[in-house]
């Protein structure tokens, strides 16, 4: 199923032997794939954000002095119980919230210009499809937005399509499609427009397992393949240590960045992995951050 | 074995119960049958003592059936029997050329022209004022008491001096009629394409905002098709207050013509008959037009992927 397809090359460094740090090290990015020379651009740089709003039951710390730098061809995980602010850091980044303060930069401009530029594709939790457009008119929307040619557009279609595996299903309306087929469009909607950076909220969070653990592998071949930068919130340990190259653990009360784990295995990895005392080791990490940052008492 | 033959026709009678066109039209069929009864009964009580006194004033002698026999074919009977109603209106219907002025097809005419016209003047004047409303949060402070204020009060007392008024303006016929009309039926347009408009999720409001599309490429790729259910919902409703409208608006200026007009003559020379005529001419124009709504919103729900 989830085999690359012909415009994929596939990347042959050899990455196992990589030592990962054991350390905080949180800016050194150990990217298994890129060469190991090319100059990284810092996709996503945040210092100092914060952001607090004002409820019915007082003040609430949605993010409190998060600092964070992303660069290019990063797969970046945020992992956290609810309440942390990883989806509010994703939002913030994607200009759907504007931080309180703190200072912001995407792909080198603020994040509002980022978004004019449509500098990221955004998928969310529900698959948000348009119920009264077929698949096909659902993939165009965006680029009907953006003013693509016709003729871009069907094609755009069926490269994206065919690279969720949905080939065959142009002419379907949403409701006849599964959740996780309607997710798959979500997905491939969002890369329509080929945004070098990828935001996703928990897409993978109302799946179930099985379905879940196929979307991962599927995913984890497409970063490989279009070697975007990705930043990733989720709920899962194993989802979070499967597919990142960074690991980013949050607390809540207030929502902050209490440890940033790195990641590096080798990048034809399968979901045996996860048995390996390696895996096993970072999740075991994973879960240290977030039992110490996560009070009980609530 | 014996007894199981003998179980046979039951099921069968069943099974015709659940055959899709009597579990139809079965409910329908009982509810008119129960109506036209009480209907009769009721032609009978109402039109008893005035058939009774004609008999008396003539001195002749009568008997019970007489009298029972008199309630059903009354001239100017107090409530006509429904043969009488329906006899009337298929004379009106067929028993002229469409456009003499005692065929019900010629008046009925005359008021779906105000109908159509206010109708496509309410809704649009209707779906502008909701646009309006959903882009700006001033509009929709400042219109919506005025929109709601608008339906208190009683288009009867409205209509004479909206005649006057545009009639001074020298606009006369059918415009006048059609404004009246509009002015009844813009109102759940409006409301209900304000919610049709604002009806989008969250996150596709978000999506859109993500691909930085312009306020006009929301409106209509989003919340333009979001709003089409609501929009053929209050056109239901709006079609049929705009008929109301129009007949309405037919009484103070006393047109000669539509099923206003008819309704009107009808009351000033105790034709009860005419009048009913008209009145289920009014009812079989405005399922029409409901029908016509109801198939377009078929035809257009089943290119938007309704299952």
């Amino acid at each position: 199923m989830a085999s690359p397809k012909p415009s994929i090359s596939i990347v042959s460094e050899a990455t196992a032997e990589t030592d990962r740090g054991e350390g905080a090290s949180h800016v050194r990015s150990p990217d298994p794939i890129s060469a190991p020379k090319a100059p990284k651009r810092l996709v996503v740089d945040a210092r100092n954000i914060s952001l607090t709003f004002e409820t019915a039951d007082g003040r609430v710390d949605a993010l409190s002095n998060v600092n964070l730098q992303v660069t290019e061809g990063e797969f970046v995980s945020f992992i956290g119980p609810s309440g942390c602010g990883k989806t509010t850091m994703l939002r913030v980044i994607a200009d759907l919230q504007q931080p309180s303060s703190g200072a912001l930069s995407v792909k080198g401009m603020s994040a509002e210009q980022a978004r004019l530029a449509r500098a990221y594709g955004y998928v969310f939790q529900a698959p948000a499809l348009f119920p009264w457009r077929t698949i096909e008119k659902n993939l165009k929307m965006p680029l009907e937005i953006m003013g693509y040619s016709e003729f871009e557009q069907q094609q755009r279609v069926q490269r994206y399509l065919s690279m969720v595996n949905l080939t065959g299903f142009e002419r379907k309306f949403p409701w006849q499609l599964s959740g996780g087929m309607q997710q798959r469009v979500s997905i491939a909607r969002a890369l329509s427009f080929d945004p070098d950076l990828l935001l996703m909220d928990e897409p993978f969070g109302a799946l179930d397992e099985i379905v879940r653990d196929h979307l991962n592998e599927q995913l984890l071949q497409l970063w490989k393949s279009t070697r975007k930068t990705v930043l990733f919130v989720t709920h899962s340990i194993p989802e979070a240590v499967f597919l990142s190259t960074k690991i980013v653990v949050m607390s809540p009360r207030p929502g902050r960045i209490i440890d940033v784990i790195d990641c590096d295995f080798p990048p034809d990895r399968s979901l045996e992995i996860r048995e390996r005392p390696e895996f096993l080791k970072v999740a075991q990490r994973v879960r240290i951050g977030l039992r110490a940052g996560h009070s009980y008492d609530e | 074995m014996t007894s199981n033959s003998l179980a046979l026709p039951a099921p069968r009678s069943r099974a015709l119960l659940k055959h899709p066109i009597i579990a139809r039209y079965a409910p329908i069929a009982t509810m008119v049958a129960a109506l036209v009864a009480i209907w009769y009964i009721a032609a009978v009580a109402m039109n008893w003592s005035l058939v009774r006194d004609g008999f008396e004033r003539e001195e002749t002698t009568y008997a019970t059936t007489d009298v029972l026999l008199g309630t059903m074919e009354a001239e100017r009977p107090l409530l006509p029997a429904p043969h009488q109603v329906l006899e009337a209106f298929y004379d009106g219907v067929f028993g002229y050329p469409p456009l003499a002025p005692r065929s019900l097809v010629y008046h009925a005419l005359v008021t779906l022209s105000a109908t159509l016209l206010g109708f496509f003047l309410g809704a649009l004047f209707g779906v502008v004022l909701a646009l309006l409303i959903v882009h700006s949060r001033v509009l929709k402070r400042g219109l919506l008491p005025w929109i709601i204020c608008s339906q208190m009060v009683p288009v009867l007392a409205l209509a004479p001096i909206f005649i006057v008024v545009l009639g001074a303006l020298g606009l006369h016929g059918l415009l006048p009629k059609s404004i009246i009309s509009a002015y009844l039926c813009f109102f759940p347009v409006a409301i209900g394409m304000v919610k049709g408009f604002t009806s989008p999720e969250p996150l596709q409001l978000e999506l859109m905002r993500t691909w930085s599309a312009t306020p006009r490429q929301v409106l209509w790729k989003l919340r333009w098709p979001a709003s089409v259910p609501y929009l053929f919902t209050s056109l239901k409703v709006a079609v049929s207050i705009s008929l109301v409208g129009a007949i309405v608006a037919e009484l103070p200026t006393g047109a000669e013509a539509g099923i206003g007009a008819r309704l009107l003559s009808g009351s000033y020379y105790g034709q009860t008959i005419q009048l009913w005529a008209a009145l289920v001419a009014a009812a079989v124009l405005a399922s029409a037009l409901i029908g016509v709504i109801g198939l377009i919103e078929r035809a257009v729900a089943r290119r938007m992927g309704a299952r």
